[in-house]
């Protein structure tokens, strides 16, 4: 089945897929700034930073994008998935610009525009690749019709 | 309240080898999750059929998802280690750019999916356009 036409609910998941990502991610970028170096010397001191707080919040967020994440590629392609799901890149942004009030560059309209077309471009196509029936189900379901 | 601790930026060959090492740790990631789901089948059909509890035994129970996520950890660690050295603003689009590309190659050859135009357009359309977000 080609999957061509997803339900709401399925456009949901993507839309949480697409949100929770850059907002953990923020909040990992956060947390990581406020704490000392980390080096290879010491990598436990990686295991500690897990428990502060905006790491905490990033890693909740981004178990909330993995579990929308598993969702969404049962049911549809990775290369379907990982495009149509950058658009949370762009709502950052625009929440940044709108509601924060920060500026965005030229540039940064122009990288909104492409990731848009680029989601609109995959979001037509079917999500899902079709695959032949394997050739025993096929003759078993070619029996099943001559039997009928 | 914590001081921040801003770090010298690493050079131009630890910035790459810290990068490619999350695009690798994630494209393997990704590939063996996105196998592993497909096997299991449609979580929605699963949870409406064997419910929440079902859903969650069918994919703790599959060999696969565990090589994924054992990948993926090891992108997550890579972009911790990675965002204590560099800013967000390179780490974040450099990986999440490139891992678009990586991942439609890999896509194509070990899943098999049909990577048509469109979505080899929309894959560069939106590395080129997480670039420039970023700058």
């Amino acid at each position: 089945m080609a999957h061509a036409r997803l339900s709401p609910r399925q456009y949901l998941i993507l839309g949480l897929v697409s949100l929770c990502a850059p907002l953990g991610d923020t909040c990992l970028s956060r947390g990581m700034t406020r704490i000392p170096d980390i080096t290879l010397a010491h990598p436990i001191t990686l295991i500690a930073a897990v428990f502060t707080p905006w790491i905490a919040l990033g890693i909740a967020l981004l178990i909330g994008f993995f579990a929308s994440y598993l969702t969404a590629l049962s049911w549809a392609d990775l290369t379907f998935v990982l495009p149509a799901t950058a658009s949370g890149n762009v709502i950052v942004a625009l929440f940044a610009r709108f509601l924060l009030h920060e500026a965005i560059s030229p540039e940064r309209w122009a990288g909104i525009v492409l990731i848009t077309v680029g989601v609109g471009f995959v979001a037509q196509g079917p999500s899902l690749t079709e695959r032949p029936a394997a050739p025993a189900l096929v003759d078993a379901a070619d029996t099943g019709k001559e039997r009928a | 309240m914590t001081t921040p601790f801003p770090a010298p930026q690493p050079g131009f060959w630890a910035a790459t080898a810290m990068i490619a090492a999350i695009i690798f740790a994630s494209t393997a990631g990704e590939v063996l999750t996105a196998a592993a789901m497909k096997s299991i089948g449609d979580l929605d059909e699963i949870r409406a059929h064997s419910g929440l509890k079902g859903a969650i035994h069918a994919v703790l129970t599959c060999p696969l998802f565990f090589a994924g996520v054992s990948f993926l950890a090891l992108a997550f660690f890579a972009l911790l280690f990675a965002l204590n050295h560099m800013n967000l603003s390179l780490v974040a689009p450099a990986s999440a750019s490139l891992t678009l590309v990586t991942n439609a190659i890999a896509g194509k050859i070990f899943p098999k999916e049909n990577v048509d135009r469109r979505r080899w357009a929309a894959a560069v359309l939106v590395c080129i356009g997480v670039y420039f977000l970023a700058h």
